[in-house]
């Protein structure tokens, strides 16, 4: 089999990127996704909050999906599911993607065009290496959503959730709601991981307390989970044994962060950025090796689909200019995280060209100006009431001067 | 009465499993008990799957002789039970001159042991064969015997044979009392109320063999439970260590390890801290602490962020430290304790040395001429994916279509693995990971749980509600639902 094009995940990102394709004249494409349909985390995703800036309507996550689903039916994108892409080899002017495939076996398929779509997994216990005992009982926030929303059963009735993500949160209300007694949200850092109206509309609006700067010391149970020890952090560590509470429950769900999916990226030879845990990109969205582009969660991890959506279509546009005969490149500069900045994306951009960045504080913080120059003159000034990790900040750069070495995205402090 | 046997084992795990092996050579009726809900459940899997050379313990001790025949006999059974087993060799590591003498010590302790091919190394040639270890180190004894092996694998390997050798296997049966017999020499009555009547019963009961041997009215020895954590790393750094490396060893342990596994990813561990309570399987963050100090001494370059799960593990250490194998005052009482490290290494040697008590205490072993030897492996593809080998894979799912679905990504598991290890019995969670390495990887069963819990229900017919991580108590999906539903 070919294509032109392979977009490996058919989440937001995926058919996003796909869709961006078609528009571009691109329409030999192949969308492959291991669910049994399309659509990605979304499916799980029941709540609403989704497509507000894309669509400007309220929309479920299954809504949101089901619009570019319909859309790529309509112009006849082929997607094949249950399917897993498990290598990608490089040949010249072309990749051999293996393929297995439920329906068909193993195949491979060539193509010109990569497109990594496979968004991200979530952290578990084992990454954070919380002691304790390990029984039933102890689940990632996603799974337990899927178990929920797609299998339609509780993870539990006395719940404890580790971790402030927006998964989390939302699953302490969908929790709430069936029934169940959410009895915490633990959160290790000084402040809350997900999104500000998360925390409103998910917590405080059915007092569920949220534990800042705690984290579990402690997970107790043989078969079934029956209590866990919470810690106060003090100086990084543990505080002593009389600040520790014990909270029984019957389940702990983990909230404790998303990491990129690029075992088949770094298969592929595609290098990873150290802090993303995704591709390292230029202003096109292509990774280190020519013909891999990559977008959605597996680059960087949004708060928002309706993010991925934006970037999804700038990916497909410049794959679909890579197909097309390519440009040629203009002098690539870098980009550079300076003070109380976490990462930049993308990591190196053309001078003379349009980019839209994306970057994330390291931390919180109030009344902060917002900076992006060059080694010459400052492009972006703005100010900035309140910071938020949480908060994945957007910024279009018209045209980076061509006389610029680097570009540097910085917060200082307003008195400065 | 049905439940009579020549020879009933009581416990599951390697040294159970190895002499249910061996004894079912024979013409005779054998059973085992296992109280939880498959074998291997106890000290076998939380084991750090060495296959020690034998240098470490002193010659007089029964650890010694068993540990070194022990190793030897590994190279056929793995050849007959197909299970993952591999002679990558071990390096102990010195640091000092002081840890140079000591090395001198067990080297000579190695060849009083019969430990063969030993070499004192130099600096320059141990770190051209294990490039990443602490360039500050001054010397090492090379073991080219020491192996790896997977315990569960082997432990299960063992079982699936014996099973098809005539072995009548009793899971979820705790054993309780134990009486002298009207029938047999001895009765074993279980927690839910079976009785079992043998001629000899073989207590290989891990780190409650005393409160087993009590209940027959032989205590004599208490089991000390040891507790070691291990903490597994990512596959992204599987190529740290190439072969087992030992510090020199304290006066409890073996010290702390780091350890290739057949399956690729390198565990470090494993602590060793005398505890009471025989259920206490925590991991504490003093113990991660101090592993990842000792091993970072050993391969600086270790991380912590590299973690991708934890365990931990009870070593049954006997009174007196060393093995405890023999009958008692009991008649057809036999013990097989305080099998603690090297319990592994030593357990097919175990398994003769307990056959040869049963001959010498009037055990009649005539050999089935129709034994059957070979038990067939699982075919995985996780290792054929890995080396690109897709020729290979090809046939997989020509054999069996079932090898394209993938049910675990991370370990790339299929569903025709899966499926294989539930037609083996095996049907819990923890098993079926244990057996096919689905939810050992990376995501940790993120992504595989609800796939395997659908395998299972179809094949067996559990319901869903029904199935469980390691047994009754540990189901996946909560009941009873919440109120009100």
């Amino acid at each position: 089999m070919n294509f032109e094009a392979l977009v490996i995940g058919a989440g937001p990102a995926g058919l996003g990127a796909a869709l961006s394709l078609k528009e571009n004249n691109i329409n030999d494409i192949l969308i492959i996704d291991r669910e049994d349909s399309p659509g990605g985390i979304l499916m799980q995703c029941i709540h609403n909050g989704f497509g507000l800036h894309r669509f400007k309507e309220e929309l479920t996550g299954p809504e949101y999906a089901e619009r570019d689903i319909r859309l790529a039916r309509e112009k006849n994108i082929a997607i094949l599911t249950r399917a897993c892409v498990v290598d990608i080899i490089r040949g010249s002017g072309s990749f051999d993607i293996i393929l297995l495939s439920e329906e068909k076996g193993l195949i491979h398929v060539e193509v010109k065009v990569v497109i990594l779509a496979m968004g991200c997994r979530e952290r578990n216990r084992g990454n954070i290496a919380i002691p304790g005992s390990r029984p039933a009982g102890i689940l990632t926030a996603g799974f337990a959503q899927k178990m929920m929303n797609i299998f339609g059963h509780p993870p539990g009735n006395e719940i404890v959730i580790l971790g402030s993500g927006d998964i989390g949160l939302i699953m302490a209300r969908r929790l709430t709601l069936e029934g169940a007694n959410v009895k915490a949200v633990i959160e290790a850092q000084p402040y809350a991981g997900g999104l500000n109206r998360n925390i409103v509309q998910c917590l405080h609006d059915f007092e569920i307390p949220l534990y800042l700067s705690h984290t579990i010391s402690r997970i107790s149970g043989s078969m079934r989970v029956n209590s866990v020890e919470v810690a106060p952090i003090e100086g990084g560590a543990f505080a002593g044994s009389q600040k520790r509470f014990a909270l029984t429950c019957d389940t702990l769900l983990l909230s404790v962060g998303l990491i990129p999916e690029n075992e088949l990226s770094l298969r592929a030879g595609v290098a990873l950025d150290p802090v993303t845990h995704g591709a390292i990109v230029d202003n096109d969205l292509m990774t280190s090796v020519p013909g891999i582009f990559a977008c959605g969660n597996a680059l960087q991890v949004h708060d928002l689909a309706d993010n991925v959506s934006e970037e999804a279509e700038c990916c497909g546009r410049s794959a679909a200019q890579y197909l097309a005969g390519g440009k040629a490149k203009a002098r690539e500069l870098p980009l550079k995280a300076g003070n109380l900045v976490r990462y930049v994306l993308p990591m190196r951009a053309e001078a003379g060209k349009e980019t839209t960045i994306s970057f994330r504080p390291i931390s919180p913080a109030q009344k902060v100006i917002l900076t992006v120059k060059t080694d010459k003159e400052e492009l972006i000034r703005k100010k900035e009431r309140k910071i938020f990790p949480s908060i994945m900040h957007r910024v279009r750069i018209p045209k980076i001067p061509e006389d610029a070495q680097f570009i540097e995205v910085s917060f200082a402090s307003e008195e400065k | 009465m049905n439940n009579e046997y020549d020879v009933l084992i009581i416990g599951g795990g390697v040294v159970g499993a190895g002499i249910a092996r061996e004894l079912s050579h024979y013409k005779i009726r054998l059973a085992l008990l296992e109280k939880e809900v498959d074998v291997s459940f106890g000290t076998s899997k939380s084991n750090s799957g060495i296959v020690h050379a034998g240098f470490h313990s002193p010659p007089n001790m029964l650890h010694a002789r068993l540990c070194v025949e022990g190793n030897r006999l590994y190279d056929r059974l793995c050849e007959e039970l197909e299970f993952p087993f591999e002679r990558r060799g071990s390096l102990m590591v010195a640091f000092s001159e002081e840890e140079i003498q000591i090395l001198q010590t067990y080297y000579e302790r190695g060849r009083k042991n019969n430990v063969p091919y030993m070499e004192l190394l130099s600096r320059e040639k141990i770190l051209e064969m294990e490039p990443n270890l602490n360039p500050d180190v001054l010397g090492a004894l090379y073991a080219p015997t020491t192996g790896i092996v997977c315990p569960y694998e082997f432990c299960y390997a063992l079982v699936e044979d014996a099973l098809q050798n005539g072995l009548e296997l009793f899971t979820s049966e705790k054993a309780v009392k134990i009486r002298r017999g009207k029938t047999r020499a001895v009765e074993v009555e279980t927690e839910k109320g079976s009785c079992f009547s043998a001629s000899f019963v073989i207590n290989a009961s891990g780190v409650h063999a005393d409160e087993i041997a009590a209940a027959a009215g032989v205590a004599g020895f208490k089991i000390t439970p040891r507790k070691g954590e291990e903490y597994l790393l990512d596959r992204r750094v599987a190529n740290l260590v190439r072969r087992v490396i030992y510090p020199v060893p304290t006066p409890t342990s073996k010290g702390l390890l780091i350890i290739p596994t057949v399956d690729g990813p390198v565990m470090v561990g494993p602590s060793a801290v005398d505890i009471e309570d025989k259920t206490d399987l925590n991991t504490t963050a003093d113990g991660l602490k101090a592993i990842f100090e000792h091993a970072q001494r050993m391969v600086p370059s270790i991380r912590t962020t590299d973690i991708i799960t934890s365990f931990a593990g009870l070593r049954p250490v006997a009174t007196g430290n060393d093995f405890i194998i023999g009958p008692t005052k009991m008649k057809g009482f036999i013990n097989a304790a305080g099998i603690q490290s090297p319990g592994l290494t030593s357990s097919p040697a175990i398994a003769e040395m307990v056959r040869d008590i049963l001959l010498k205490e009037g055990l009649k072993l005539e050999i089935k001429p129709d034994f059957i030897a070979r038990r067939k492996g699982i075919v995985h593809i996780r290792k054929a994916v890995e080396d690109r080998d897709y020729e290979k894979v090809e046939e997989a799912i020509r054999a069996n279509p079932d090898y394209s679905k993938l049910v675990c990504r991370c370990e790339n598991v299929t569903e025709a693995e899966v499926a294989e290890a539930v037609k083996r019995g095996h049907t819990c969670m923890d098993s079926i990971k244990f057996m096919t390495r689905a939810g050992t990887g990376r995501c940790q069963g993120g992504f595989c749980t609800s796939r395997i819990m659908k395998i299972i229900e179809r094949d067996t017919g559990t319901p869903l509600e029904k199935i469980t991580k390691k047994g009754p108590g540990s189901e996946i999906l909560f009941l009873p639902l919440i109120k009100g539903r």
